[in-house]
């Protein structure tokens, strides 16, 4: 990692060589740890082709349906993730706002519901909402608890992030907007909330990969997603190491997808110059964020 | 309030429980963490990228696939224990990886030139690390740290959804499935358990933050 080699001047032959031994020291540990890993799986009959052959064996005559079953469960997580950072963006965003406009006398209560709303686990919420809800006769499918669970939790961290990027903001951009006379609702909405966007759209998909985790918790209230489902086709093909594997493997693939994205909008956030990468709603934050003029002109102030 | 009245014993113990998990769990996490974290910004690439691998899964994968591989997965290859055991060292292992990321922002924030200094005064690697970066470097790493202990405590509750039974999570459990209480105030006093427990660690590790912040 480069952002760290300023720990240590750039090496010599001799350090050079040293670090060589090293590295070859190290990969050898690591071979023979992984070794002995195969070892005791072969031994165990764990890297058997009947544990592994639904999994990855297409001529399996459980290959098809495994994985027909297994991408509906992913698409089931998918839906719950895109649905859930939808409503918790939304939800964040009020909640950020009621935070930023409270009068004092009703603010500590905003404050209180954040803090707490982040202070208990999100399995917990989920928990509570699949049993409180249906308990005062508001009975809803499992994916709408889950739903609204996540939404809770990860709305008020957006709203913090969000209050965050509106607190980091230049306070000429708020003095700027009042003095060309909008109202302290326009300046909200058409100076200070795009701008927190835009450097908080980095922080946004990182909270994102967290639904995405956390919808595996969706198990604890039965509601069929990736983990479930491989949950549910190990009590028929019994293969529990090879099968939970794999769904990791899956959700790190979308998660590393999703980090890599994120990374390439951190740097574009740094670049001026770059291609925008947050769509159309990134370009316009851009435009606005060195030069917040043109929008008072479109206003026709 | 009657609920939590009565089964006050039942929430005492799933809160010490949960405490233990938390206590188990960060001692093995911030260890490892601590080692993660060396191996990310250590001069050997290897190591780095084997640093970098290790805190790139756990962070990518959830909590829960984790204690399912352990908890179902291991015993397929002779590896036996308790719920409890595979529940808190899962994690544990899954923390470090938040821990690392907290002690390396930390390290990050270390201005370049205390670096420079140290080795222009002729200190070793090992001496500047431990002399000069590490002590700045813990102190920035403060606040991080404080999110990933809180996260650590949030995450036991997965441990005990997912069996460990008589923590917190567990108490949840029983009281409203088996005894068929009503859910508000059994999640009442939950909540308050995870509260009790949250609040005042973050508070007293950001009354510490103040007191050693760096002014720069």
């Amino acid at each position: 990692m480069s952002s760290s080699s300023f720990l240590y001047d750039a090496l010599g032959p001799r350090g050079n060589r040293r670090v060589r031994w090293y590295s070859a020291a190290f990969a050898a540990v690591a071979l023979g740890v992984l070794y002995l890993i195969g070892q005791k799986l072969a031994v165990e009959g764990q890297l058997s082709e009947e544990k592994w052959g639904p999994l990855v064996n297409p001529s399996n005559p459980n290959f098809g349906p495994l994985w027909t079953f297994l991408a509906g469960g992913l698409v089931n997580t998918l839906i719950v993730a895109a649905l859930a950072i939808v409503c918790a963006l939304l939800f964040g965003t009020a909640m950020a706002l009621a935070r930023v406009t409270s009068r004092p006398w009703y603010r500590w209560f905003v404050v209180s519901v954040i803090e707490v709303l982040r202070g208990i686990p999100v399995v917990l919420l989920i928990f509570f909402v699949a049993r409180v809800l249906p308990e005062v006769g508001i009975g809803l499918s499992t994916m709408t608890f889950l739903v609204i669970g996540l939404t809770l939790y990860n709305g008020v961290v957006i709203a913090e992030i969000l209050r965050g990027g509106l607190q980091a903001l230049p306070r000429g951009q708020k003095e700027a907007a009042q003095s060309l006379g909008l109202s302290s609702w326009n300046t909200l909405r058409l100076v200070l909330l795009p701008q927190a966007f835009r450097m908080m759209l980095p922080a946004l998909i990182g909270q994102l990969i967290v639904v995405v985790k956390e919808t595996s918790l969706g198990f604890i209230i039965s509601y069929e997603e990736l983990l479930r489902r491989g949950q549910i086709a190990i009590q028929s093909l019994s293969n529990p190491l090879q099968l939970f594997f794999i769904i990791a493997v899956i959700y790190i693939i979308i998660n590393l997808g999703l980090t890599l994205l994120t990374r390439k909008l951190e740097r574009g956030a740094g670049k001026k110059t770059a291609k925008t990468p947050g769509g159309r709603q990134g370009a316009k934050a851009r435009r606005r964020v060195p030069d917040p003029i043109p929008e008072a002109r479109a206003l026709q102030l | 309030m009657d609920v939590i009245v009565d089964n006050f014993d039942l929430f005492a113990q799933g809160w010490l429980r949960t405490v233990q998990i938390c206590f188990y769990a960060l001692l093995g996490a911030l260890p490892l963490g601590i080692l993660l974290a060396a191996a990310r910004v250590s001069p050997v690439p290897f190591l780095r990228s084997l640093g970098g691998t290790w805190v790139t899964i756990f962070m990518s994968c959830p909590l829960t696939v984790v204690l399912f591989f352990m908890a179902f997965g291991l015993p397929e290859i002779g590896i036996k224990g308790s719920y409890f055991w595979f529940g808190t060292i899962g994690l544990a292992l899954y923390s470090a990886s938040f821990v690392c990321e907290a002690l390396r922002s930390g390290i990050n924030a270390v201005p370049a030139g205390q670096a420079e200094a140290a080795r222009s005064i002729g200190l070793s690697f090992m001496r500047s690390l431990n002399l000069v970066i590490l002590p700045q470097a813990l102190r920035s790493s403060l606040p991080p740290m404080t999110n990933a202990i809180i996260y650590l405590i949030k995450n036991s509750a997965i441990v005990g959804a997912f069996g460990v039974g008589q923590d917190l999570f567990a108490v949840a459990d029983t009281l409203t499935a088996a005894r068929g209480l009503s859910a508000l105030p059994v999640l009442t006093g939950v909540i308050a358990g995870y509260l009790l427990l949250v609040l005042p660690i973050g508070r007293i590790l950001s009354l510490i933050e103040t007191k050693v912040a760096i002014l720069r």
